[in-house]
């Protein structure tokens, strides 16, 4: 298919652009097969390069001749277009409706894109389970990889490498994958090198109505437990729900067949919940007539900050299982990609001060969302704007984010990077010219040739310039676990995601300039004084009086 | 004291309200304060009578007797005495400490931070009202002072020295005051320079449903005279509208437009004490609630009301800024005795004009100015004295709480951080030092305050490196010299340092206002040092070799000094060591 087959009308002159807090912009309007894009002609003046794949949806205005349209994108920002001749607005809208709702993945402008920037280090291979695995061999010799799922045939949604018991073999990884949802068997997530607890996650056990159960299974848990000691699961789900899902072929590890692990029921909700709850706080934060009652009443109704609170108060809990008991634990929901790597992976957060690096966090994306499984593609199809039927559709990575942010707000100098980061990474899941997000899988994205075809988002962040700017000047490593408050009053709303096209931010960007301004000078007269003392000592040695006493 | 039963129990536990921490240690009574001693580590806390709003004796546990002692600065504490005797003397002992009768029991006239009387004195001199006023370039051309208040005659709860508009006679002020509730009759609070613009006070009309006073009238025709940039002056009733009708059948009430001429009258809907009271029970009920889940938060913070009041309030305080500022027109603000909200709105108001407010002397003039000289009635507002509960209300900590929200929109703005208006607040309810006592300037007078007690102002001036915002610009402030907050909904937050200020668990752990504080306190050493260093290794070369000169000994003290900068940031313990000091530990 060409793309000019759904453009057409490639160009409108007299466009005017109104954005929230920004001068209105008038020029020309283009569209390309990826873009949207206004351009005044002037110099110094800002264009707007929107790619398709952000917007979320769009709606037509008219008054009279005068054609608008509202562009409402993944980001969560709204725009609107005014775009004179009825005829000309409505290509331009059907035209962005068909290019921003392309169903073919290789359509998609990361095969399209070519990087203008010198790529230092190829992203692809920059976090390879290879690598991740010489790392905890260093520290234990109790696990190993297997290559069980090579041709991704024991589980379709698992990286060919799984880091495993030692003592157990792939027969036994084979028979534990039929016991468990979408064949994820247990696979190590966290080795704690302070105590050599670990954190493991699967999906549900596939106990079913007549309680089914499978010695390998029990066998491949138990042999992480050290003698004599007993071992959590935690599942992500409430007892009730747990109970449902027998019913439907899955269920949970029964105390008369799991006897070492004390099972602790919790309450992440589940996808289709999340993402009506992400309609209703962005529909929310947008509706500026609200008065004060209206809008805390709004801002609970969405049960967001709910949401936030009991994801993070399940990983505080796996955290404190690890470090503070100094047990093993499990963690599994259902299907184990969703509300299990939330718990995985902010539980690493608090516990390893290499998740809260840069390098380290990316590591981490990589382990527990990408080759963990997350399926992003269906996850991040649609954000809070969309007015079709959600599908598969839910904001679990950006609550992940918003839940390390709160970390990151309480700890403001235990991580290396800045909440732009965070920011960064929420918009490359829903829309990038990076092909790191697409896919569901690992064996999808191997199937797409990525490696071959498409630049990873790692190879645009791991340069200088751009690790500056996500560097914070607060940081100083931290080696210890960080324990976040989870009270309610210590939780806020991500404005600098949810308000971020509600607010101006100017006043705040301007304090956060001369912070690090006060930082970097302060760095300059340390250097000052300490080469000033290299120069006094080498005067000292060169004067003779001083030598001798 | 004759009060003291039992000056000193031991093993007592103190539980964490909100986590199952105890802490177990020594409560001892003492004339003004209860201290607990922890017995494990060094540490203590010791409550101020004075600060304890309620106590409350729970019924007995197989641990020993509960005492839960609420204070005024939002401290809740725990305590468990083992015997119930015990804890039934410290109740009853504490009882009558923290209800005083008279001013002379409150702590600050036994405070003694050791200074002599002239320290005390220039404490007192430091906020000058007189050279306030003379600031904003009053008086003028058109507003003077007047003597009529001298004697505190025509309004008892006015200070002495009042700014009136030049045109406005001694026979229309007195009458005025007559046709104003509690004689509180229109002053000049601020004065916009930039478009003479006047910011003027007073309390409700006694108009009840038809009664009008001529003098009054003439009063505000007066107000309105005194600026030519506009042609009539607005009154802000900042009370609800219905609130203000209510009134009239007292025989109050408000200005009937069709009585004054030039006028423009504009309800804004601010609540009175008694809804602001419980709006803040209820959200301290709300918050003081162990595993409070997140919709029972939210909820709480809705109906408990308190953000749409603050958000009232500021409203409120843009409406008056834009009406001065964009329209150039005088404002005169009441309510209905003019010392609650009229204090709100005018003062928050000028501190959004005027930058001068938004420094840490400007803050405590404007505090001295609209809340303390004015009469805004601290004693019975912050429970001072043995009173009426009903008169009791968080007025004030409101207006700080206001503060602390715009600094959150303009971080650059203030001079100050939000540590010093929760030192404010610590003392306003504290009595330890005068300035906040009894209700009204007579009074203070009278109590012979200044004689004495020592000034809150004074203290906080000497500990000045502790308040200040290290994100201030005043390059800002010239620059935008009139704030323009927005008063969306979503730009209130709760204020957690505030209500919360002493439940640890619930704050960042790691603060960036301090770790910037920090940095800057060590660049401001590191400057001396390199400022000592180079004028050492300048002069150097000049040095008589063969006769030890005074830089190298003065090098060498330098070298024995311990090191003062840290190479990063100041809240891990890694620090920097000097790049040598294997030559260190030479004598002189």
């Amino acid at each position: 298919m060409e793309f000019a087959e759904l453009i057409k009308t490639p160009r409108v002159d007299g466009v005017v652009l109104h954005r929230p807090f920004m001068p209105t912009v008038e020029g020309t309007l283009c569209l390309t097969g990826h873009h949207l894009i206004l351009s005044s002609r002037q110099d110094n003046t800002e264009e707007l390069w929107l790619l398709h794949s952000n917007i979320d949806s769009i709606e037509k205005r008219f008054v009279g001749s005068l054609g608008s349209i509202i562009v409402k994108c993944k980001d969560l920002r709204v725009i609107q277009l005014d775009i004179p001749g009825m005829e000309e607005c409505l290509n331009i809208a059907s035209s962005v409706e068909a290019l921003s709702t392309l169903d073919s993945v290789s359509l998609m402008y990361p095969f399209f894109y070519r990087p203008m920037f010198e790529v230092i280090e190829d992203g692809w291979h920059s976090f390879l389970p290879e690598d991740t695995f010489k790392d905890l061999e260093s520290m234990t010799d109790e696990w190993r990889l297997s290559e069980v799922n090579k041709d991704f045939s024991v589980c379709p949604s698992y990286p060919p490498l799984v880091a495993v018991p030692k003592d157990i073999d792939d027969n036994t990884l084979r028979k534990v994958a039929t016991f468990r949802h979408g064949g994820r068997f247990p696979v190590l997530s966290y080795y704690h090198k302070k105590n050599g607890m670990v954190m493991m996650r699967a999906g549900q056990p596939l106990t079913g109505t007549n309680g089914r159960r499978c010695k390998e299974d029990e066998k491949l848990i138990n042999v992480t437990l050290r003698l004599g000691k007993r071992g959590y699961i935690i599942d992500t789900r409430t007892i009730s729900v747990a109970q449902h899902a027998k019913a439907r072929g899955g269920g949970f590890e029964t105390e008369a067949n799991y006897p070492q692990w004390r099972r602790i029921h919790k309450a992440i909700e589940r996808f289709n919940v999340l993402q009506e709850s992400l309609i209703k706080l962005v529909e929310a934060c947008n509706d500026q007539s609200h008065n004060m009652d209206r809008w805390l009443s709004k801002l609970e109704a969405s049960s967001w900050q709910t949401h936030v609170k009991e994801i993070l108060t399940t990983a505080c809990l796996a955290a404190q299982c690890i470090d503070r008991e100094g047990a093993s634990v499990l963690v599994h929901g259902t299907e184990g990609t969703d509300s299990t790597l939330q718990v995985t992976s902010l539980a690493q957060i608090i516990l390893d001060p290499a998740c809260r690096t840069i390098r380290g966090f990316q590591g981490l994306v990589e382990r527990e969302w990408l080759q963990a499984g997350h399926p992003f593609q269906q996850r991040c199809a649609q954000s809070a704007y969309s007015n079709s039927k959600p599908r598969q559709e839910a904001p679990v990575f950006l609550l992940f984010l918003d839940c390390v942010w709160q970390i990151l707000r309480q700890f403001p100098c235990s991580f290396e990077f800045t909440e732009s980061f965070l920011v960064l990474l929420f918009e490359h899941a829903y829309a990038s010219q990076f092909a790191t997000f697409l896919g569901n899988s690992a064996a999808e994205r191997a199937k797409l040739s990525l490696t071959e075809k498409t630049v990873s988002l790692w190879s645009w962040v791991n340069r200088p310039q751009e690790l500056e700017r996500l560097t914070n000047p607060l940081y100083e490593p931290n080696s210890l676990v960080i324990w976040p408050s989870v009270a309610p009053q210590s939780l806020l709303l991500w404005e600098g995601v949810f308000l971020r096209w509600n607010r101006s931010s100017k006043w705040l960007d301007d304090a956060y300039e001369e912070m690090v301004h006060i930082i970097e000078y302060n760095k300059e007269l340390q250097n000052k004084v300490n080469s000033l003392r290299r120069q006094l000592a080498q005067l000292e040695t060169d004067d003779p009086l001083l030598q001798t006493p | 004291m004759e009060h003291i039963r039992t000056p000193k129990v031991e093993q007592v536990r103190l539980l964490d309200r909100f986590s199952n921490k105890i802490t177990n240690g020594t409560l001892y009574l003492t004339a003004t304060h209860l201290i607990f001693v922890e017995s494990s580590a060094n540490n203590s806390t010791s409550i101020l009578h004075h600060h304890i709003a309620s106590m409350e004796k729970l019924s007995l546990t197989t641990s020993g007797c509960p005492l839960v002692i609420q204070c005024r600065n939002f401290r809740v504490v725990h305590f468990v005495v083992q015997r119930e005797r015990d804890c039934h003397d410290i109740y009853s002992s504490l009882l009558h400490l923290l209800r005083p009768v008279s001013y002379e029991e409150l702590y600050a006239f036994s405070y003694n931070p050791k200074q002599n009387d002239q320290q005390r004195e220039e404490g007192w001199q430091l906020i000058d009202l007189g050279a306030e006023f003379e600031r904003m370039g009053v008086p003028c051309d058109q507003w003077q002072l007047t003597d009529v208040n001298r004697d505190y005659k025509v309004c008892e709860t006015y200070p002495r020295d009042l700014y009136v508009p030049i045109t406005a006679s001694k026979p229309i002020i007195v009458g005025s005051s007559k046709f104003r509730s509690k004689g509180r009759f229109p002053v000049l609070t601020y004065f916009y320079q930039e478009k003479k613009a006047a910011v003027c006070r007073c309390s409700q009309p006694l108009s009840g449903f038809s009664a009008r006073c001529l003098e009054d009238e003439s009063m505000l025709q007066a107000i309105s005279k005194a600026n030519h940039n506009s042609r009539f002056v607005y009154v802000m009733d900042t009370r609800p509208k219905l609130n203000a009708l209510a009134n009239r059948a007292a025989g109050k009430g408000y200005e009937n437009e069709d009585n004054y001429s030039n006028i423009r009258f504009q309800f804004v809907g601010i609540e009175n004490i008694h809804v602001m009271r419980t709006s803040l029970q209820k959200l301290l009920e709300v918050i003081g609630t162990r595993s409070l889940s997140m919709s029972d938060y939210l909820v709480g913070l809705e109906s408990s009301g308190w953000l749409r009041h603050i958000k009232a309030i500021v409203d409120a305080a843009v409406f008056l800024v834009k009406a001065v500022t964009i329209e150039g027109a005088s404002v005169l603000v009441h309510c209905s005795d003019g010392w609650d909200r009229t204090a709100q709105v005018c003062s928050l108001g000028v501190l959004l004009m005027d930058p001068y407010y938004r420094t840490i002397k400007g803050f405590m003039v404007l505090i001295e100015k609209d809340w303390i000289s004015f009469g805004h009635k601290f004693a019975e507002r912050c429970d001072q004295l043995d009173g009426d509960p009903k008169e009791v209300s968080p007025i004030f900590t409101q207006f700080l709480e206001c503060v602390w929200q715009l600094t959150e929109q303009f971080p650059q703005a203030f001079e100050f951080s939000e540590w010093f208006l929760l030192q404010i607040h610590e003392h306003v309810h504290s009595c330890q030092y005068g300035n906040f006592l009894g209700n009204n300037e007579r009074q203070r007078e009278e109590l012979q305050l200044r004689e004495r007690t020592h000034s809150l102002w004074a203290f906080l001036m000497s500990e000045k490196q502790n308040y200040l915002n290290p994100f201030y610009s005043p390059a800002y402030s010239e620059m935008h010299p009139v704030l323009e907050p927005s008063t969306l909904p979503y730009h209130f937050k709760f204020w957690r340092n505030m209500y919360h200020q002493f439940d640890r668990s619930m704050h960042p752990r790691q603060s960036i206002l301090k770790t910037i504080l920090t940095l800057r306190e060590n660049s401001r050493k590191a400057e001396n040092t390199v400022q000592a260093l180079e004028s050492v290794t300048r002069c150097d070369p000049q040095c008589d070799t063969r006769a030890p000169c005074a830089s190298s000994h003065q090098r060498t003290a330098l070298q024995l000094q311990h090191h003062p900068v840290t190479s990063g940031l100041p809240h891990t313990g890694g620090t920097h060591q000097p790049q040598r000091s294997a030559a260190a530990g030479r004598g002189g």
